[in-house]
């Protein structure tokens, strides 16, 4: 077809993102604003470490100093790596099955923009009165009485963007059990697909635990409810239950992918098929499982009793045993390879130690005896840094690497790649190190300053200039893609030359349709097996027909506004302001319409004809 | 199979909620959406049990000086038999006879709202006692519980009146039978719910 090629005008594209239901853009709009809010997270980080550098520090005041440290995590968590993991599933997972779009485009597009709204609103609190300041997990006890409506935008805010998550979860469920292409069994799917299940089937069982906390600490903040109030028969403890029993697996939906993307990453630089493949499959359902059974072990101090802790204490530590089978898979995967190194797989060798380090003080914390010396203090801090920027982010980053020309036909600079690693790896291990003995020597979480000559300034000093060496990676990262993107040049299906999977063997970025047949998957690495084969590409498992697409729709859109709206009428409805009730109804309506329209409207999609893509070949011939 | 296909008697498929690709999807996307509401429930139930009678003090009443036996078992064979006419109503659909579907699917929306009815003079009854949302612990959990279950119920009545207007004028096709079929399992969720909550919280309120 025409359209592909014609020149579109600025306002075209902006519609064409907003009404989009395909899974490539989504993935795109999924990177931008998790990138955006990645930066704002690292801002904050950058913050934090300015007013610790040296003691008695006043850059920040203490009241202010806690919001950026609860927008810091919150940020992080929510808004930058989850969405950003979300980007690389809709990328990769449906090309890597073989599939034309996800099960419920529609749904995708929605998901994508009740994260967003629920991002922007949840920031809305900087202008608005004050950003939340209880903490990323923000304890009942604390939130109760918190006098701005800091914590009431972390309420409606990540309610929002958690429905969103929620059903981007089940989406991929779904389109990873229906939309396989004929001859992709389960156990011949990739591992990055592999992990995207799991993370959605945990997504699906976590996220309402925390949906159920967010409500009842919205009904005692603002309609008088007596959940958390002790006065009144409450018990806080029950909001630390649920935080975590969605908590824990979330951090599990973070690290699985990013174990799923070193993965492929390995297998196709190591240009060897992943070793143990099974055992990794098993690993990572096994690690999914055990998720669910460890959430107190946040809690080892809250007074549970012994036997509690204890169970939750060996639970804990049985999570070490997959996850050292991973470990071992990858080095294995590397043994006898031929290794290529580049960009991404300088993360992914650099991630190895880097995560085991994060494992080995995980297992330290999971003693719950020993807990009670790390607890709230910056060894956790060491701790939870190491498994999340040693693990998630470096995955995030040889991502973004490894799927840039995928998803924008370009190539990242491979030598600005490199420089972008070494000083993000140095200043991460330079500012987290350290912390393991300041905690070690005594130093608390959260506290906004602290007296000199305790023996933690020079350590404080060291940890402040590693941060700023990872905000200078993330830029020269940034000028890696603006250079990239102007220089323009185009790439074929296969740029890194040694793709195993099926995302490889169609055009990059690929047609909004994907496959033009679908392909007929003989084998674990199916595109790797056809080109030992000698052949260019995959063998299709169609003959050519016409194909359903879905119709784009602006409703996503508005559904999420609506309740963007609302959650500002809900929020100051608390101050008797006489127009947060109208403001409230208006935000309800608006979506609540929304609903209905797309309800009653049917939506059949549309065909491409199998005429207009013979044409389209013969169009690329001349 | 096309969505948009025009069917008789004798060609509609045997599975119609499954026939079509999109159909497939929106089954098994709305089972495991179901596996997420349990959990939800399962969270709100969690709630009710650590602060079931958690009172200021001694003047507010407690579960066994509320609950009563005659109004909740009314209620719960109302929903009951709702589930078992929205089977019926499942039933003539895979028969391809939409007015006797539209009918059942009445009797269910009709049961529903009765017990939707029920429910409200229930709790006005308990406010007129003292026992409110924002009275105790104990009222916050047992209104988050049962009102969450309410909320669905009345979602669902809405849902289904909806798809019955909408699709009135046209009959049975590949698009909305699995739009019929779906919210039939969502009506029996809700049912499975209530089942749970009649046995935790007034049954086991009942015998204190």
């Amino acid at each position: 077809m025409s359209t592909i090629a014609q020149k579109k005008g600025f306002g075209a594209t902006v519609w064409d993102y907003l009404t989009t239901v395909d899974h490539k853009k989504i993935a795109i709009l999924y990177l931008m604003a998790g990138g955006i809010f990645f930066l704002a997270g690292g801002l904050e980080a950058l913050f934090i470490r300015i007013q610790l550098a040296v003691p008695n520090n006043d850059f920040v005041s203490a009241g202010l100093y806690n919001q950026i440290l609860t927008m810091h995590g919150t940020t992080m968590i929510f808004l930058a790596a989850m969405p950003l993991i979300f980007a690389f599933m809709n990328a990769a997972v449906p090309l890597q099955i073989g599939a034309r779009d996800v099960a419920f485009p529609f749904v995708n597009a929605l998901g994508f923009w009740l994260f967003f709204f629920g991002g922007i609103f949840l920031n809305c609190s900087w202008f608005l009165g004050g950003a939340p300041d209880a903490g990323w997990t923000s304890y009942a006890s604390l939130t109760l009485n918190a006098k701005s409506h800091g914590v009431d935008f972390y309420i409606l805010g990540l309610q929002i963007s958690g429905i969103g998550t929620l059903i981007g979860g089940i989406n991929f469920l779904v389109t990873i059990v229906n939309m396989r292409a004929p001859g992709m069994t389960y156990m011949r799917m990739p591992l990055f697909t592999w992990s995207s299940f799991v993370t959605s089937a945990l997504i699906l069982f976590a996220f309402p635990a925390l949906t159920v906390g967010l409500f009842l600490l919205m009904f005692d903040r603002m309609f008088g409810g007596n959940f958390f109030d002790v006065s009144a028969g409450g018990n806080t403890i029950i909001w630390e239950h649920l935080f975590w029993i969605f908590g824990h697996p979330e951090v599990y939906i973070l690290i699985l992918p990013a174990f799923g993307l070193f993965s492929e990453i390995f297998a196709t630089f190591s240009r060897k098929r992943l070793f143990g493949y099974s055992s990794m499959v098993f690993a990572t359902v096994l690690i999914g499982f055990l998720g669910f059974m460890v959430w107190a072990h946040h809690m080892f101090t809250v007074g549970m009793g012994p036997i509690a802790n204890a169970i939750f204490a060996v639970a804990t530590m049985a999570i070490a045993v997959p996850t050292g089978i991973k470990i071992f898979n990858w080095l294995f995967t590397m043994w006898g390879g031929s290794i290529k190194f580049t960009t991404p797989m300088h993360y992914a060798v650099a991630f190895i130690p880097s995560f085991v380090a994060g494992g080995v003080t995980g297992i330290m914390n999971a003693v719950a005896a020993a807990d009670y010396q790390y607890h709230d203090s910056y060894f956790v801090v060491a701790h939870f840094h190491y498994v999340i920027v040693g693990g998630v982010v470096l995955a995030l980053l040889a991502g973004t690497h490894y799927y840039w020309p995928k998803m924008f036909g370009t190539m990242l600079s491979e030598v600005l790649g490199k420089i972008t690693f070494w000083l993000f790896l140095i200043g991460f291990h330079l500012t987290f190190f350290i912390q393991h003995f300041l905690g070690l020597m005594g130093m608390p979480r959260r506290v906004f300053t602290y007296l000199p000559n305790q023996g933690w300034d020079t350590g404080n000093m060291v940890s402040s200039i590693g941060a700023f060496f990872m905000g200078i990676a993330v830029i020269i990262m940034l000028i890696n893609v603006v250079v990239t993107q102007v220089k323009g040049v185009k790439v074929g299906n296969d740029p890194w030359g040694d793709g195993r999977s099926l995302e490889w063997s169609i055009p990059s970025p690929p047609p909004f349709y994907n496959f033009k047949q679908l392909p007929l998957v003989r084998g674990l690495d199916p595109f790797w097996i056809e080109k030992m084969e000698g052949k260019k590409g995959m063998t299709p498992a169609e003959p050519l027909g016409d194909i359903h697409m879905p119709n784009a729709s602006f409703l996503p859109v508005t559904i999420s506004f609506g309740l963007f709206v609302a959650a500002f009428g809900i929020l100051f409805h608390v101050d008797d302001k006489p127009w947060a009730l109208p403001v409230m109804i208006i935000g309800l309506g608006i979506t609540l319409v929304s609903m209905l329209i797309r309800s009653v409207k049917d939506d059949h999609g549309f065909h491409i004809h199998k005429e207009d893509l013979e044409n389209e070949d013969k169009g690329v011939k001349a | 199979m096309q969505a948009e296909e025009k069917f008789t008697e004798m060609t509609w498929p045997a599975s119609p909620e499954k026939a079509t690709l999109e159909a497939k999807n929106k089954f098994l996307g709305f089972w495991f959406f179901l596996g997420g509401e349990t959990v939800l429930f399962g969270s709100l139930f969690a709630t009710y049990l650590a602060l079931k009678d958690k009172v200021p003090d001694s003047s507010h009443p407690l579960a066994k000086d509320l609950f009563e036996m005659p109004l909740t078992f009314l209620a719960t064979m109302f929903l009951l038999v709702s589930s078992l006419t929205s089977v019926y109503a499942m039933y003539h659909m895979k028969n391809y006879s939409f007015q006797r579907m539209q009918a059942w699917l009445l009797i269910t929306v009709f049961l529903g709202a009765c017990f939707l009815g029920l429910e409200v003079y229930e709790f006005r009854n308990y406010v007129h006692e003292g026992h409110t949302f924002t009275s105790s612990a104990f009222g916050s959990a047992f209104y988050a519980l049962v009102g969450f279950h309410g909320g669905h119920v009345a979602f669902g009545l809405l849902w289904i009146l909806s798809l019955m207007l909408r699709n009135a004028g046209r009959g049975l096709n590949l698009y909305n039978a699995p739009k019929f079929y779906v919210a039939s399992l969502y009506w029996h969720f809700i049912d499975v719910v209530w089942v749970f909550i009649f046995t935790v919280v007034y049954l086991m309120g009942m015998v204190g």
